[in-house]
């Protein structure tokens, strides 16, 4: 498992690397973790020219929380994220996620930049994203641009993001309420067979605000809209979750592979996904 | 003076770590550190690399094969191909089981992954780069990989090259795509008992296909030296005096001029007993190129071409009486060797020792056929940490005792300690032909079911089965009882051969001047821990302490002859060896000591590491002592210096067995499980080293859940294999991997010189019956009787779904 020849640039700030992007075009390709990039070069399913290492890149790097909301760099890593406390009080459900991502080697090079533009319906972050209604920050040489990460995601592999964009950071407003991410996977090291995440903000038993959305179940992530809209609003009880979750499941579109026919799948999915509801719902 | 005791023999024996002592591993200092030799270590001067070009179809014609834009690539050396193999005769090899195999495509490609072209370059780079340039124009067949289909009158003929072959190398074939029919056992009387049962349960019961996937993969440095004439051949290769003749009987390099290594290598599980196309292409590059060749797989390759294990459809049908007594057995098994059969058997065994499918039980008479067949999937049917298809048979006399017990309408338990064959019946004669030497089951079985408390165990079993059925939880558990009966250590050179090549095993041992030893075998570890053990042995035979005793395996030049490290031959074979070497240099030191001491040969006595005049202790010559008057003593009669070698040819098989019971939470609408318990009780007769036993055990039944609970080599309609990395062929990590009880009962072998069995592989063969049989058990109050491994998330969700526990 060899990748085909290609040239190595490691720019120290981002403007450089916007220009290098510029200069190659679609034969270059940024690295950031590498553990998404690196194993489709290995089997030579793309053929990337030009590699450019985000890593030396400070202004890519950081978590900043502030009063009602975070931005984090890019470059900051899934263990990071795991281990940063001042994070984990304000938006527990990151830890929650990222601990169920690949395994503690993956994650200690993995980014959430990386995890995000990739663009497989498969990483947990995207999915996750929808559910915190980030946005991404990108970066061209046309300069800055902002695109909600609900209207990122276009299909697998397929996103708003331009072949030249670099993205920079990932912002959010600090939620707050239940909230659970479910995933059920056949072992450490593997993607979600289903997950799903929620969040919930409940008064007096009545629902104020809702989030859920999909990891693996479409080509792109889900963001479970009408569901939302059915909680909103309405006592909750076991039988409108329920019913949610029937809602979330008919959004859902995955595909066979060796985890299991579509059937199952989905299946899994109302499980998965009742679980995240009902565990938001008790924290909320 | 007083104060200085003279050790007595316990202690003496203590500081031997002989036989029994869980003596630390040897290895580990090495290995822990990073500091092992594997094949890829090796690096010689000007050494070049070679990679194949593989087919990414499973049938088809080869129109076309360029290979320039890859030689014009600088860096790229050469480019073989069957044109290039042929003037030498080695585009195709014989296998192991008397078929032939494509080293390099001939023609046409009948597997995803066949190697079709090696391309050789300076690096592992430019290598990569030159086997991306060389095209080939495929023509595709339609497909076969249902080993059913294969033997329809309209399914594709794979082996064009023997069509019209009506008769293989083990009888007649009846349809191109069809290999062999192998029968054992009595099939009217068989028909008969049937025919008249009481009871009879019929079942197919499928072993599906998987893969040993060692963490080293397969791979090879070739070097041929020209000056000299000799080839150095270093390898990952189970059996090295094997590869030796074989590489010279179809090279006509003569075998003396042939030299093969096996250094550390990184697991084998019987991935690296065959001889694989890269072996051959490397040496024939390093003729040709003058240099030495480096080949070494990748995991993907490995998945995908080098050895499958499995793949047998067993139907199976069992006769007893209402009362539970087991009166026969008859079993057809279809097993589906891919695209050549490259099974590593002995050669009069094409289904290996599957005959060994009656089991723990007394069953009067029994008949067995298997039909091997083509299919467009990879070759192999390696014994995967197994004797030869011994899990296989072990899994479906497990399974057809469970579909019995529910027939029955009995506990399992007790149907199966109703017809174990009884510790007074034992050397046994089974009805397929085996005698098995030695076994107390019941008192496996008893002390096994007292362990786990198994009448607990059902009723809490039970329990949880009310609070589903009240719709108070989603979740069974299940209880999987397996009590397994292996046949090991081939064999004896009467029956069992591999190319001709009698099964025996070797040791010479030497003994130097200050009384410490190296000993050599025809064995070859692959992590096992041939050098702590073996020594051990020896310690207990010749008195000198394990760690002044070197072991070395794995050097054709340097070890005796042996047919290596498979089918846990190692310990009954290679360690009878050891031992009756050992006995030899006794033998001779008993004539030193005698002499020294002024006594006659019968007037010593041995004394744990010396031998002492009967009736006068103090007067006694230490092994040490010995073995320096063996070097400097005139000793009328006597040859200097203390040697010996032993080949030995086992009278019998040995038969360890053992009783495994495991805990199993299943969630029906998951499908995921959660193992609870998994208590595994071993009889491997005398126990070497405890310590190494019980990491076998671990190792062995880690693998034997990864097999029951996910791991497969699946492959699509076409034939693209769906299983090719480690993302969806499964391999437990610490995190999947349970807690493990381990216990035994010990039950010497009366015809191995030390009494041992071998134990590394009865761990897989007994623990994917008692995973499997956990997930039935689960099911069995819906009335499930039968359902294929294995058992991941959607299969089993599968099951519940089936049975309509989905609402
Ligand atoms: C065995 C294994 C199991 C895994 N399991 C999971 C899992 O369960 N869940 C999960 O979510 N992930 C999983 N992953 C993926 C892992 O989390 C990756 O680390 C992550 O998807 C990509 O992050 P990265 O930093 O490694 O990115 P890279 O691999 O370096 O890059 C991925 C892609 O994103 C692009 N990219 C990276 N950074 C930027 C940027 N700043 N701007 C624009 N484009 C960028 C790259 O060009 C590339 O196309 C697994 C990976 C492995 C190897």
């Amino acid at each position: 498992m060899i990748p085909s020849a290609f040239k190595f640039y490691k720019p120290d700030n981002l403007q450089k690397a916007v220009a290098l992007m510029a200069d190659f075009g679609d034969e270059a390709r940024v690295i950031a973790g590498g553990h998404s990039l690196i194993p489709v070069m290995k089997q030579r399913l793309t053929d990337i020219k030009h590699l450019i290492d985000l890593s030396a890149i400070n202004e890519l790097k950081g978590i900043n929380i502030k009063e009602n909301s975070i931005s984090i760099g890019a470059m900051t890593t899934q263990v990071e994220l795991i281990t940063n406390e001042e994070l984990f009080k304000v938006v527990p459900i990151i830890r929650e996620a990222s601990l169920q991502i690949a395994d503690p080697q993956v994650r200690n090079l993995g980014t959430i930049g990386g995890n995000v533009a990739n663009g497989d319906p498969a990483n947990d972050m995207p999915g996750l994203m929808q559910l915190l209604d980030a946005t991404y920050k990108i970066s061209g040489i046309k300069g800055i641009r902002e695109i909600k990460a609900r209207e990122f995601y276009e299909g697998a592999y397929f996103t708003a993001r331009e072949d030249d964009e670099i993205l920079v950071s990932i912002s959010f407003n600090t939620p707050t309420g239940g909230y659970s991410y479910e995933k059920q996977k056949r072992k450490i090291g593997d993607y979600a067979t289903a997950a799903a995440g929620v969040i919930l903000n409940v008064d007096n038993g009545v629902c104020s605000s809702a989030s859920i959305a999909l990891t693996n179940l479409s080509d792109t992530p889900v963001y479970c809209s009408d569901a939302v809209s059915m909680l909103i609003g309405k006592q909750i009880d076991d039988s409108l979750l329920s019913e949610v979750t029937k809602s979330c499941v008919e959004q859902s579109d995955p595909v066979a592979d060796q985890r299991g026919p579509v059937e199952f799948k989905k299946y899994v999915a109302g499980i998965v996904i009742n679980k995240a509801l009902k565990r938001a719902f008790e924290r909320s | 003076m007083d104060d200085v005791k003279t050790p007595t023999s316990e202690e003496r024996k203590t500081a031997l770590s002989g036989l029994g002592t869980s003596r630390k591993r040897v290895e580990d200092a090495r290995f822990t550190q990073g500091k092992g030799n594997y094949v890829d270590d090796i690096k010689l001067k000007g050494m070049l690399f070679g990679d194949f070009v593989r087919s990414p179809v499973a049938h088809a014609k080869i129109k076309k094969i360029d290979t320039s834009a890859a030689l014009a690539l600088p860096g790229v050396h050469a480019v073989l191909t069957a044109a290039d193999l042929e003037p030498l005769g080695l585009h195709w090899m014989p296998t192991l089981a008397g078929d032939k195999q494509m080293v390099l495509a001939d023609g046409k490609v009948l597997f995803q992954g066949q190697e079709v072209a090696f391309v050789v370059g300076d690096d592992r780079y430019a290598v990569a780069d030159g086997v991306a340039l060389v095209e080939v124009e495929y023509d595709e067949l339609p497909v076969v990989t249902d080993p059913f289909k294969a033997e329809m009158e309209s399914a594709p003929i794979l082996r064009e090259d023997i069509a019209d072959q009506k008769e293989g190398a083990h009888g007649p074939r009846r349809h191109p795509n069809h290999i062999f029919t192998w029968e054992s056992g009595d099939k009217e009387g068989t028909n008969k008992v049937l025919d008249e049962a009481e009871v009879v349960a019929d079942e197919m019961v499928y072993y599906h296909r998987t893969h040993p996937c060692p963490l080293e993969t397969c791979g090879c440095v070739a070097s041929m030296d020209k000056i000299n004439g000799k080839l150095t051949v270093w390898g990952t290769f189970q059996a090295p005096h094997a590869v030796r003749t074989v590489a010279s009987l179809i090279s006509s390099i003569p075998e003396h001029n042939i030299r093969i290594i096996s250094p550390d290598i990184g697991g084998g599980f019987g991935n690296k007993v065959g001889v694989y196309p890269g072996y051959v292409c490397a040496i024939v590059a390093s003729i040709v190129t003058g240099v030495p060749i480096k080949w070494v797989e990748d995991r993907m390759d490995n998945l995908m071409a080098t050895a499958f294990a499995r793949d047998y459809w067993m139907h199976g049908k069992i006769s007893a009486t209402k009362d539970g007594k087991i009166t026969g057995l008859w079993c057809h098994t279809t097993a589906d060797h891919g695209a050549f059969d490259a099974c590593a058997d002995p050669t009069k065994f094409p289904a290996g020792f599957m005959n060994i499918c009656t089991g723990s039980y007394d069953i009067p008479v029994a008949y067995l056929a298997v039909d091997g067949v083509y299919t467009n999937k990879a070759p192999g049917g390696v014994a995967y940490r197994c004797s030869f298809r011994v899990t296989e048979a072990s899994y479906f006399i497990e399974r057809m005792i469970e579909v019995l017990a529910l027939k029955l309408g009995m506990d399992s338990a007790e149907l199966r300690s109703k017809n174990f064959i009884k510790k007074e019946q034992f050397p046994y004669t089974s009805a397929l032909g085996w005698e098995y030497d030695s076994g107390d089951y019941h008192k496996a079985w008893n002390k096994a079911l007292e362990a786990v408390n198994y009448k607990k165990l059902r009723e809490d079993q039970a329990k949880q089965l009310e609070l589903f059925r009240s719709g108070k939880s989603r979740k069974l558990i299940g209880i999987g009882l397996s009590h397994f009966t292996e046949i090991v250590g081939a064999g004896p050179v009467k029956n069992c051969d591999i190319l001709g090549l009698g099964m025996f095993d070797a040791c010479e041992i030497r003994i130097h001047p200050t009384g410490s030893a190296i000993a050599r075998l025809g064995t070859i570890s692959q992590g096992q821990g041939h050098a702590t053990t073996f020594a051990q042995i020896l310690a207990s035979e010749i008195g000198i302490p394990a760690s002044d005793i070197t072991l070395e395996e794995g050097d054709t030049d340097t070890a005796p002859y042996g047919l290596g490290t498979y089918g846990s031959r190692s310990t009954p074979v290679a360690g009878a060896a050891t031992a009756m070497a050992g006995r030899k240099i006794r033998a001779k030191a008993q004539m030193i000591a005698a002499y020294l001491l002024e006594v006659h040969d019968d007037d010593l006595e041995w004394d744990v590491d010396r031998f002492v005049v009967k009736g006068a202790p103090e007067k006694f010559k230490t092994m040490k002592e010995i073995a320096f008057a063996s070097y400097n003593q005139a000793i009328p009669g006597v040859e200097p210096g203390l040697e010996a070698v032993s080949y030995y040819d086992p009278p019998n098989m040995t038969y360890p067995n053992g009783a495994y019971i495991c805990v199993m939470e299943i969630d029906v609408d998951t499908g995921v499980s959660e193992i609870k318990k998994v208590y595994a009780l071993d009889d491997c007769g005398t126990r070497i080293n405890p310590m190494i036993i019980e990491g076998q055990v671990h190792g062995g039944l880690t693998e034997a859940l990864a097999i029951s609970m996910g791991q497969e080599i699946a492959y699509d309609e076409q034939g693209n294999v769906m299983t090719g990395t480690l993302m969806d062929f499964f391999v437990p990590t610490a995190w999947e991997t349970p807690n493990y009880e381990t216990d035994f009962t010990e039950t010497p072998s009366p015809h191995h010189p030390i009494g041992a069995k071998g134990v590394g592989e009865s761990p897989n063969v007994g623990g994917v019956s008692a995973f499997s049989n956990a997930v039935h058990d689960a099911f069995k109050p819906f009335g499930l009787t039968q359902a294929h491994m294995p058992h991941d998330h959607w299969r089993v969700w599968k099951i519940a779904k089936d049975l309509g526990l989905h609402n």
